[in-house]
């Protein structure tokens, strides 16, 4: 009956979807940085809820159980799901405690690095002349020095410790930050709506920062993502070598080189930081990867 | 009765100069050289030239991006060359520019709300926030767009709207002169003549004064009061509208009128065709700069360049015209 028909409400005009929206469905168009998101936010919640989820103590030793091997093989006990250590020290509290270490360090190390090689860069694209000629020269040197080397050489000057581990990696990591910056501020700063910026008034250090920079972040964003991986790899490579952080701590370079003689005997105790390393490593290229297809619009299909 | 003169350049220059590689000596580019003018309250001048004729330079100069190479520009009462920095940063909010294109000349990543209130947090720091966003709803309404514009970005305008959103930006700081950087020739015909409509009626309603810069006759026609013609750098004709319009002296100013399209089927005209290209700004030739183009040119305008002299209300660069006169 017509009498019972509502009238429907007039159709609210929709809004175009935001910037985030758009990049959101970009990003799960790629199902491997799908995959690699949900793989990346466990790790992180582990690490975050280590202390509520690890079964025990990473420091604790059960003398009585050294090198017991995952409950899955024989003459494995179900009390220690991946095993013990060398000195009876359960290997999955250790793996999910040094998760939040690894993380940590990679975190640490691109904020740092994208804080300080943001300044240095805008510094360089809006200073030309003797700033931009310093700053660039010093990074050259960096680079032109292997990465690893001069982590080992920065800690070996300021000493081993999980601060000098972090400091040294994020010195290695500044030149390409300061690189990425200068290139896409410089290229920013002479498009129109900058000089509009500029008659309207604007500030050197209003256009650096909150004018240009904006414009400049989605490439920033991404080689934060995959700087992450790498941090976290030079960090395992400086703990191996007993540059990194110190031996009871569970981190898991130092976890590799401390079992690295029962490989043969007992090689759960190798295998599973290095497959820990692998796989937060995997995860978060994978995430990277995913950022740069949706962030960059000339990869962009439409 | 004139009215009051806000805006005066004499003897303008901008050089740059220019690396042309490792092993060549750095050349200088004269893209601007002598030009003199002046701007009236309320009213439009209109500069019109091809590409690289300095143009867009002399917007760069009005609205101090840049400094001038030599010469003198004094808006309202102050001279830009000698004032110290707070009458600069006053003399800025006298003069805003609206580019070409409207693509590239707002901020992808700001809203326009911001992007319109921008110039106000700097220079007006008394202002509060409320007051702020009443003067940016206040003159998006001006420019013709609605407030619920105001919270969305760039990327969701057309060309036309955008281009609105520049004007409307220029004219936050309520300046007395407007320097419109081609404003239409980005956009499409018919949004053209609606940003045009939008300009006039704001110059009524606000007294601004436009240097309109433009490549073309036909969009100046209905804005300006005086045209500028220049080419390489250099004046080579000002005159009044209708005078420029009904007897153009200047043989590249008739030129440039019979390259102007007519809705007119019946009325014949003869084409002037230019031969040659613009010739590189590197190494001009003598003479007269555009001697080696023109139907005109005789012995004399190889060797010395013609200056500018009265004729009437026009005044004119070219010796073609002054033989011509002396015989008259």
């Amino acid at each position: 009956m017509p009498a019972d028909r509502v009238v429907s409400p007039l159709p609210v005009a929709k809004a175009p979807p935001g910037p985030f929206v758009a990049f959101f469905r970009d990003f799960s168009e790629n199902r491997a940085a799908l995959v690699g998101l949900i793989l990346l936010s466990l790790l992180v919640f582990v690490a975050v809820f280590a202390n509520f989820i690890a079964p025990y103590s990473p420091y604790e030793q059960f003398r009585e159980f050294t090198r017991i091997p995952p409950a899955w093989v024989e003459g494995g006990n179900s009390a220690f799901l991946l095993g013990t250590d060398e000195i009876g020290r359960d290997m999955l509290s250790r793996l999910i405690f040094g998760a939040r270490l690894s993380l940590f360090i990679g975190l640490s190390v691109v904020v740092a690095s994208m804080a300080v090689g943001i300044v240095l860069g805008l510094i360089a694209a809006f200073a030309p002349g003797w700033p931009s000629i310093v700053i660039m020269r010093a990074m050259d040197v960096i680079l032109s020095v292997p990465s690893l080397l001069l982590a080992i050489v920065i800690v070996a000057i300021i000493g081993p410790s999980l601060t000098n581990t972090i400091i040294a990696i994020t010195v290695v990591y500044l030149p390409y930050y300061v690189r990425l910056v200068r290139a896409s501020a410089m290229q920013e700063k002479t498009r129109d709506y900058v000089t509009a910026a500029r008659v309207g008034g604007a500030g050197t250090l209003r256009i650096m920062f909150k004018t240009v920079l904006p414009n400049c972040m989605a490439p920033i964003i991404v080689q934060a993502a995959l700087t992450i991986s790498n941090a976290i790899l030079e960090a395992a490579a400086l703990g191996f070598l007993g540059l990194g952080a110190q031996p009871p701590s569970p981190e898991w370079g130092a976890m590799l080189a401390s079992a690295r003689e029962f490989l043969q005997s007992a090689p759960w105790i190798v295998t599973t930081p290095g497959v820990a390393i692998l796989i937060t490593v995997l995860s978060i290229n994978l995430v990277g990867d995913g950022l740069r297809d949706a962030l960059d619009p000339k990869m962009r299909r439409s | 009765m004139n009215a009051p003169i806000v805006l005066e350049a004499s003897k303008l220059a901008r050089f740059y100069s220019v690396h042309r590689g490792a092993f060549k000596p750095a050349a200088t580019i004269k893209a601007l050289a002598e030009a003199s003018f002046t701007l009236e309250a309320g009213k439009t001048l209109a500069v019109v030239g091809e590409s690289g004729c300095g143009k867009s330079t002399l917007a760069r100069l009005v609205t101090m991006i840049e400094e001038p190479s030599e010469g003198r520009l004094v808006i309202g009462d102050t001279d830009i060359v000698t004032a110290d920095k707070a009458a600069l940063k006053r003399l800025r909010s006298e003069v805003q520019i609206v580019f070409q294109n409207p693509y590239g000349s707002l901020n992808p990543r700001q809203k326009i709300l911001d992007a319109l209130a921008e110039p106000l947090i700097i220079n007006r720091k008394e202002m509060s926030a409320a007051d702020r966003k009443a003067a940016v709803l206040d003159m998006l309404k001006r420019v013709g767009l609605r407030p619920e514009h105001a919270n969305r970005y760039p990327h969701m305008f057309s060309g036309g709207q955008r281009q609105r959103i520049a004007i409307a930006r220029a004219l936050m700081l309520s300046p007395k002169i407007l320097v419109l950087d081609e404003p239409v020739s980005a956009l499409d015909v018919s949004v053209q003549a609606q940003v045009l409509n939008l300009l006039v009626e704001l110059q009524e309603s606000l007294g601004l004064s436009y240097l309109f810069i433009s490549h073309g006759l036909s969009v100046v026609r209905h804005m300006a009061d005086e045209i500028l013609v220049m080419y390489l750098g250099r004046v080579v004709e000002r005159a009044p509208r209708e005078k420029l319009f009904e007897q153009p002296l200047h043989p590249y100013t008739q030129a440039l009128l019979s390259a102007t399209p007519m809705a007119d089927p019946e009325r014949q005209r003869e084409r002037i065709r230019l031969k040659g290209e613009l010739p590189s700004p590197f190494n001009p030739p003598r003479g007269c700069a555009f001697h080696p183009r023109c139907p005109l040119a005789f012995d004399k305008c190889r060797v010395d360049r013609p200056e500018l002299t009265w004729h009437g209300e026009t005044e004119v660069a070219c010796w073609a015209v002054e033989r011509d006169a002396r015989v008259a």
